[in-house]
């Protein structure tokens, strides 16, 4: 790491301490009323250490994982593949963009009771809302990035000999990369927050489960530790995807 | 390499094009911005859609999809792929024409050395200066051993110095490689630098084709004259030889110096961009230097065209407008003109 880097990493480390020490010193004085509903930092650590250790952290978090994976995978194979088409077909665009305009303001959320009701509760409703949450935005990313590549590359790579399939995988893929790890990047935070609000009305295992749980049972300091772990999990995933993006892009861009 | 035949070709921005350029010729193509040039660039390449034949070398390419047409083709923005190194842009139509590995690697050196480009191979197209994409751009169009080489103003970005430069370089790599090109611009100076022949194009029809200085000294037509500027033609009551390869020709009144060829000297011509024109007195011997009076001054696009009436005779002079306007030159001033030596035409 760089040492400007670093002093900048090490910068960002202090306020999060600082918060961390506030809530520390405020719960353990007592310092707000009714801090019954405010456990210590050191309490809540505690907590996680024996959720950690009896499994149940990981069974949850495991559970929300797979779906996300499953939903986000297909959900963007989906967006990307029709994206594609529809960035390089005209016809395809003007056949499927007024459908899909009409479907894309739906959040993915209130599609929950008809799905509950077409395919029941159970590992497939989750899944399923992820990959609505997914596909419409990454669509419509890579459809922009591939008509957002001027037209000259086009005609360039054909003068060079060139056929279609190869000009989409040489030219106009590689160039509307960054717009289609944009569409990634956002939608694999969003799958998150989407499948912690479907676990938590309708399904029985998972984080957003756990909360619920937690919940109910006045165990406050059980849902600040599902809440700690989703903004980990939120933070690390968005970083790894736009690593993943500069690793590709940044030499040329 | 094949010649290049147009019959008949029409669409929404050209009419009846009818046009042969010869094997190995440098055909460049003049006309203003919206005369069609580049709309021929495209259909020639196949990238648009046309009514007619284009042939290379007798053969009709209609029904050729364009990535087999075997044309390179060097576009005014250049459009280097952004997200390839300078090396892979340049084989990129190797790779996609599916050439070995060492053939695309010997291909590579050869043009790198040709186009003294070695040093960039592992730059990206950002990371260029406009003449190295420049070269790269047509190291990247030649690769392929293109049938035919289509340019559509490659230098239109550039600065003056390195477009001089430039036009002289690809001419001779151009003819070096025996390549039939077609040179797309709207400077008259460009083509007739470039060009082996002229073809001037206006509103979608060609209106002259023929060497620079038939277009330049004979101009067809009123659009072809407004265009390229009539020449300055100047009346020769007699000369006399003075050696060194010159001549003193009488101009009613106006002694004129001209570079002589040893043809009998009857008219002189000089393009009014070739005029030089000043409100100082110019320096120097007074060989063709002449006083006179700014009679008009009319601007015309990027340039002013003024008339100088020296005696009973009219000089029209250009000068690019920033330049015009820096000298404040104005009707009814004083002035002074220089009839550039290497620019004087014998008729």
């Amino acid at each position: 790491m760089k040492k400007g880097t670093r002093i900048r990493a090490q910068w960002g480390v202090l306020p999060v301490a600082a918060f961390l020490m506030a809530w520390e010193v405020i719960a353990r004085l007592d310092l707000i009323p009714g801090q019954l509903f405010l456990p210590a930092f050191s309490t809540v650590m505690g907590e996680l250490i024996r959720l950690t250790a009896a499994g149940v952290l990981t069974d949850h978090l495991l559970r929300s994982g797979i779906r996300v994976l499953i939903g986000f995978c297909a959900g963007s194979v989906a967006g990307i593949a029709i994206g594609i088409v529809m960035g390089w077909n005209e016809t395809m665009n003007r056949t499927l963009h007024p459908v899909f305009s009409l479907l894309y303001p739906i959040p993915a959320l209130g599609w929950l009771p008809l799905l509950m009701i077409w395919v029941g509760i159970g590992e497939m409703l989750p899944i399923l809302i992820i990959f609505i949450c997914s596909f419409f935005p990454i669509l419509y990313n890579t459809v922009t990035g591939i008509r957002g590549v001027s037209r000259d590359f086009i005609k360039a790579a054909k003068t060079l000999g060139a056929s279609d399939i190869r000009i989409l995988m040489t030219v106009l893929l590689p160039i509307a990369l960054p717009n289609i790890f944009t569409g990634l990047r956002l939608e694999a935070g969003m799958a998150w927050r989407v499948i912690i609000a479907a676990e938590m009305v309708a399904i029985p295992t998972g984080i957003g489960a756990l909360m619920m749980k937690a919940e109910s049972l006045m165990r406050i300091d059980i849902i600040i530790i599902c809440l700690m772990i989703l903004s980990i999990v939120c933070f690390s995933i968005e970083k790894l995807f736009l690593y993943v993006e500069q690793r590709l892009t940044k030499e040329w861009r | 390499m094949p010649s290049i035949e147009l019959r008949n070709v029409n669409n929404f921005a050209c009419r009846d094009i009818n046009m042969t350029v010869a094997d190995g010729e440098l055909l460049v193509l003049l006309g203003p911005t919206g005369a069609g040039k580049t709309t021929l660039l495209n259909i020639i390449s196949g990238l648009i859609e046309y009514e007619g034949s284009v042939l290379f070398d007798g053969s009709p390419t209609e029904g050729t999809p364009t990535n087999r047409r075997g044309v390179g083709y060097l576009f005014q923005d250049l459009v280097l792929f952004p997200h390839l190194t300078v090396s892979s842009n340049i084989t990129y139509g190797l790779r996609m024409q599916k050439w070995g590995l060492e053939a695309i690697d010997a291909r590579l050196r050869e043009l790198m050395d040709s186009m003294n480009i070695h040093h960039l191979a592992g730059r990206y197209p950002r990371d260029l200066s406009g003449g190295e994409k420049q070269r790269v751009a047509l190291a990247r169009a030649i690769a392929p051993y293109p049938k035919v080489l289509l340019l559509d103003e490659p230098f239109n970005n550039l600065d003056m110095r390195t477009t001089k430069y430039l036009r002289i370089e690809f001419r001779k790599i151009l003819k070096e490689l025996g390549l039939t090109a077609i040179f797309v611009t709207h400077s008259l100076k460009e083509a007739q630098e470039m060009a082996d022949r002229i073809a001037v194009l206006d509103r979608g029809r060609l209106e002259q084709i023929g060497s620079p200085r038939e277009i330049f000294f004979d101009p067809h037509g009123e659009g072809v004259s407004d265009f390229l500027g009539s020449p300055n033609i100047l009346e020769c009551d007699g000369y006399h030889v003075l050696g060194n390869g010159l001549v003193a020709a009488e101009c009613n009144g106006m002694e004129i110096i001209v570079p002589y060829e040893g043809n009998s000297v009857r008219k002189i011509a000089i393009s009014p961009g070739d005029v030089y024109l000043s409100r100082n007195r110019p320096p120097g011997p007074h060989l063709n230097r002449f006083q006179g009076v700014i009679s008009k001054a009319i601007p015309r696009g990027s340039v002013m065209r003024f008339t100088v009436r020296i005696g009973n005779r009219e000089i029209d002079a250009e000068l690019p407008r920033d330049i015009a306007e820096a000298q404040d030159l104005r009707e009814g001033m004083e002035a002074f003109i220089i009839l550039k030596l290497r620019c004087l035409r014998i008729l």
